[in-house]
Order: structure tokens, then C-alpha cells, then sequence
């Protein structure tokens, strides 16, 4: 079965910027959605999607792929764009993302857009699902590998730390989580409105494998996927350090950038800084 | 005297023996496996039974992961957790996604007893049959509660099966059908039905008696599937008798005696009467005692039938 292709890290840099500009104008089109939350987890999915993770377009159920959820499910227009540069539906469905009757919903739905693994949206619970596939291939002796994305406001909800104590108490080795570290939640910034740190403590508390990166690095993440897949006996957590709304100047690290479309003139002066 | 089994009891013999035909079941617990019968499970197939500890939330969507892999997870806890703690768990992730997960609870109603009403969920039939996909499911004694989780395990999809703590008499026999969605008329009279699920279709069967003897001919149909609501067979009841009594272990509010006149309301109004719990908590007590309080004994159905019968049009 198709293992993902390789590319160097120009040419992923080059994908990001693609997907950053479908982010936009997704959004501007859409009129509302999640630019900053999307825009700072594309180095993490391009690299996980484009050179590591083993699974095929053309067979989304393929029993033996790798898995990944988008536990911040609100992040969903970043997978989308991913998912159709490689082929999982047509680019055109890009243009209806949030409209009524489109497969591309407002948080991923797995009813509707090949690629989902499980519907979200409702923070907390993607860890969980994750821990449950690990299982599942710890059952039929499979070796594919889940990766489940979390926003730092998300690992607020209690469930989350449940999940990661279960992952740990079964030596879920096959689940790597990912941190998109971005700073901010809705209401502002994390360290004001919900003091987590320190988060890799925590983590490492639950008996998870820590690592801390630049989540815009992509040395750094691919070298952390690589690492991640050697861990045995234990969970691994990728803490990636990054910035909301990074590659538009005048998003990035605003926290009124959560939920918030651009307009189509500030579409526009995206777009030229993503040129 | 008819057998007392609690139907905890038989959904766990019913796992133990899914556990050999089916190597994909799973069962997840919430450090409750001893109280829900799972343990048993758990013996006899360590792998595929996962004690989550006490956090139901997690339980119930690794059992969402584990569903989404082909596994046919069976989720067990006391049903104010599974049902209440877990409830957005539930809707988002398990019947928004159409998940093949089946929810068994125990320890529903104030037959909990002891306990209180802290651990009396007498809101778990609203609450689950409000989401859609979901199908509810409510067996009258451990001989239809093993029938129920066989049938969960052929239907693809969510359920909610509601099982009790308290031994209830065996009233259903092995050899009739059983079908998910399907009721079961027990017995046929022409004067009023009685509708009930779960531990009150023996007590209404009880008030049939009863009102047999006052001269009163009563139907009881055991309402095992909440939801999808056998519509036909209750217009076909109603129809007969124009006049009914609801009777369930769960607040009047969005359960069974709901179900049942938003369905009739519709299609063919008639009296209806409902036996449940009025806007109150359960409390602490012998299940005895408290059918007592609540209204949930025999005659409070036969008086319920009386006054159904009196508001029929002339």
C-alpha cells in the first residue's frame, strides 16, 4: 500500500503556503471559521500528511493505514485543504466549505468528508478516540500508528487528562499526540484565562513521552514523528511551539483572530504576504 | 411463583457467551464490573476487557476508537454515568458518527434502592432518546435482557440498553421472538392497554389480573424499544381499546408514557394515563418501599386504567 511520498523541506515549505492560501480564501468565502487556529497548525499536518503518515486517497479505509484526528476540531479548513491537494475529493469542494449540503461541515464530520477519521468539534474528546484505535491495533497485532492533534485550550476539559492517564496505564505506544502550542484560546491568551504550565510536566507526570519543538520547524517535526515511532511502552506527546494565525502578518499571535473570517479586502492583503 | 433474576445478572452470562461466538466484542467498565456483571466478562477474556477506571467520559469514546476499528464495543456503568456523565460524549461522538457502540447501563430507577437518589437515574430514557441514531432499549426481565444484547450485537449502530439492579421476576419465556423496534403484546383485553417497560410490565401484568377481577379486560404490551416507537402496534392498541396506561421506572418527563403520547397525539388521540415519577428525585429505601412512594405498584396502575377508562368518549 502507498506510503507517503517524501519531500524535502522547500517543497514542504512551498505546500504550506498553498494550504495557507486555501485557508484564506476558504474563510473569506465562508465568512466565518477559524483562521488563526488553522493557520497555526499547517507545518505540523503538511509534514504528518505529506511524509510520514502511511495511508492512500484513493482507499480512505484502507484497515491498515495510520490514523489521524483533528482532536481541535475547529482547525478542520487547514485538513481540509490537505486533504484535497491530495486528492481525497475534489479542490472545487474547497470553495464550500460551511455551506448548506456541502461534505466539507463547519467541524469535521466523518458522515460526510473521505479522509475523516471521527467527527469532532466538541473539545476533549479526540484523545480518547485515539487511545480506543490504539487498542483496536494492539488487538489485531497491526502496526499503524495514531496521531491526534490537541489545541492548548482543549487540554483544559478534564477528559483529555483521563485519556492520558488510560493511554499510559496501557502503554498505548502506537498514539502520538500533538500539542499545537499556540498560546491562545478563545477569550485570549491561555496564561490568563487558564494557566496550564507547565505542560510538559504534566505530561510527563501521566507517564508520556515528552518532546518540545518549534512547530514551524520542519526538521524538528519530522525528526519528532521519527523519534516518536522508536518509544515503546509508553505514549508520546509532541509539545509544538506555535504562532496563531502565523503567516499573515496582522493574524498572527491576535487573539480576535479565533473565530473571526477576513473580509475580502483583508483576504486580499493576506493572501499577497502568502504570494 | 415466577423466577426473580436481576437483568444485570443475565447481560452479564449473555456477554460471557458472545464473548466465545465473537472475537470481536470488547467491553469497557468504569471500575464497576463487579456491580454491572462485566467482571465477568473480564475474566474470561482479559484482552478484550478494558477497566477505564473512574472516568466515564474517556470510557465512552475509546470505545468510539475501538468502534471505529470494527470492534463492537459493549460500554457498562450504573446508567446515571453512563447516560448523564457522558451524555455529550454520547450525542457528539458516538451517534453524530453513527458509531457501533453499544451503551449498557445498570442500576437505573429507584429499584437501585439503598443507594439513593444520587445513584437513581430515573432520566436516562429521556436523555438517550432524544439523540438521534440512538435506539433505547428497556428489557422486562433477564430472559429478554439476554435476547436484547444478542439482537444489539446484529444491529449496526448506537444503542442504550437500560438494565436494573434489583431481581425482577421472569415473566417472558425463551422461545418467543423477540425483535428490536418490535412490541410484544403479552395479553389481549378490550377495555384499556397498558404500555410499560422494564421492571413495571410485570406490575402491569399484576393490574391486569386485577382488573380482571372487577371485570376490567386489560391489553399489557411490553414496550421493550423506546425508540424506534412501534408505532403500528400502538395505533393497532389504541384503536381496540381507546383508553391507555403508560408505565415506566423514569420521569414523566421525556420517557416512555412521553414517547408513547407524542406518538398517539398524532396519528389517534386517546385518554392517556401515566404511572412514572412526578418531578422528584428517588431517595434511599428497599425498592419495595419506594415503588410504594412513587406510585409504581400494581394497583397504582389499575387505579390509573380505572381512570383512563372513565375519560374514554361516550
Amino acid at each position: 500500500m502507498k506510503i507517503a511520498q517524501r519531500l524535502d523541506n522547500k517543497s514542504l515549505a512551498e505546500r504550506s503556503k498553498v494550504i495557507r492560501r486555501h485557508i484564506i480564501r476558504m474563510l473569506a468565502r465562508a465568512g466565518s471559521g477559524h483562521p488563526g487556529s488553522s493557520l497555526s497548525t499547517v507545518e505540523l499536518l503538511v509534514a504528518l500528511y505529506y511524509n510520514k503518515l502511511r495511508h492512500n486517497p484513493q482507499l480512505p479505509a484502507w484497515p491498515d493505514r495510520d490514523r489521524f484526528i483533528l482532536s481541535k476540531g475547529h482547525a478542520c479548513p487547514a485538513l481540509y485543504a490537505i486533504l484535497a491537494e491530495l486528492d481525497y475529493f475534489p479542490l472545487e469542494k474547497l470553495d464550500t466549505l460551511r455551506q448548506f449540503g456541502s461534505i466539507l461541515q463547519g467541524h469535521p464530520c466523518m458522515k460526510t468528508t473521505p479522509g475523516i477519521e471521527i467527527s469532532g468539534g466538541s473539545l476533549g474528546q479526540g484523545l480518547s478516540v485515539g487511545l480506543g484505535i490504539a487498542l483496536a491495533a494492539k488487538l489485531d497485532k497491526k502496526n499503524y500508528r495514531t496521531y491526534v492533534m490537541l489545541g492548548d485550550g482543549e487540554i483544559e476539559e478534564g477528559q483529555i487528562w483521563e485519556a492520558a492517564m488510560a493511554a499510559s496505564h496501557y502503554k498505548a505506544d502506537s498514539l502520538c499526540a500533538i500539542l499545537d502550542q499556540n498560546g491562545l484560546q478563545i477569550d485570549g491568551f491561555i496564561h490568563e484565562i487558564m494557566s496550564s504550565h507547565p505542560i510538559p510536566d504534566k505530561w510527563r507526570g501521566f507517564g508520556w513521552h515528552v518532546m518540545e519543538i518549534d512547530g514551524h520547524d520542519f526538521k524538528a517535526i519530522l525528526n519528532a514523528y521519527d523519534e516518536a515511532e522508536k518509544v515503546k511502552g509508553r505514549p508520546t506527546i509532541i509539545v509544538a511551539k506555535t504562532v496563531k494565525g502565523k503567516g499573515v502578518s496582522f493574524m498572527e499571535n491576535q487573539v480576535d483572530w479565533h473565530g473571526k473570517a477576513p473580509s475580502k479586502e483583508e483576504a486580499e492583503r493576506a493572501l499577497a504576504e502568502l504570494k | 411463583m415466577a423466577e426473580m433474576i436481576a437483568t444485570r445478572q443475565a447481560y452479564g452470562e449473555a456477554l460471557l457467551e458472545l464473548g466465545e461466538k465473537n472475537k470481536n466484542i470488547v467491553v469497557l467498565d468504569a471500575d464497576l464490573s463487579k456491580s454491572t456483571t462485566t467482571a465477568k466478562f473480564g475474566k474470561k477474556y482479559p484482552d478484550r476487557f478494558f477497566n477505564m477506571g473512574v472516568a466515564e467520559a474517556n470510557m465512552v469514546n475509546t470505545a468510539a476508537g475501538l468502534a471505529t476499528c470494527g470492534k463492537i464495543p459493549f460500554v457498562s456503568s450504573f446508567s446515571i454515568f453512563a447516560t448523564g456523565r457522558t451524555w455529550e460524549q454520547v450525542r457528539n461522538t458516538i451517534c453524530y458518527s453513527g458509531l457501533n457502540v453499544k451503551i449498557v447501563a445498570t442500576h437505573s430507577g429507584v429499584s437501585v434502592g439503598p443507594d439513593g437518589a444520587s445513584h437513581q437515574c430515573i432520566e436516562d430514557i429521556s436523555l438517550m432518546r432524544t439523540i438521534p441514531n440512538m435506539t433505547v432499549i428497556e428489557p422486562c426481565d433477564a430472559v429478554e435482557t439476554k435476547k436484547s444484547i444478542l439482537a444489539a450485537v446484529d444491529y449496526k449502530g448506537p444503542i442504550y440498553i437500560r438494565l436494573g439492579r434489583a431481581a425482577v421476576p421472569v415473566i417472558t419465556n425463551k422461545a418467543a421472538p423477540y425483535t428490536i423496534g418490535k412490541a410484544d403484546i403479552l395479553r389481549m383485553g378490550e377495555d384499556v392497554a397498558i404500555v410499560a417497560c422494564g421492571a413495571l410490565v410485570a406490575n402491569s401484568l399484576m393490574a391486569a389480573d386485577t382488573l380482571l377481577k372487577e371485570g376490567i379486560k386489560a391489553t399489557v404490551v411490553n414496550m421493550h424499544t423506546i425508540k424506534p416507537l412501534d408505532q403500528e402496534t400502538l395505533v393497532k392498541v389504541a384503536m381496540q381499546v381507546n383508553a391507555m396506561v403508560t408505565a415506566e421506572q423514569h420521569v414523566l418527563d421525556g420517557g416512555l408514557g412521553s414517547a408513547v403520547a407524542t406518538s398517539l397525539a398524532r396519528v389517534y388521540p386517546i385518554p392517556i394515563e401515566m404511572i412514572g415519577i412526578d418531578n422528584r428525585f428517588g431517595q434511599s429505601g428497599e425498592p419495595d418501599t419506594l415503588f410504594k412512594e412513587y406510585h409504581l405498584m400494581p394497583e397504582d396502575i389499575a387505579l390509573a386504567a380505572k381512570k383512563a377508562i372513565t375519560r374514554k368518549k361516550k
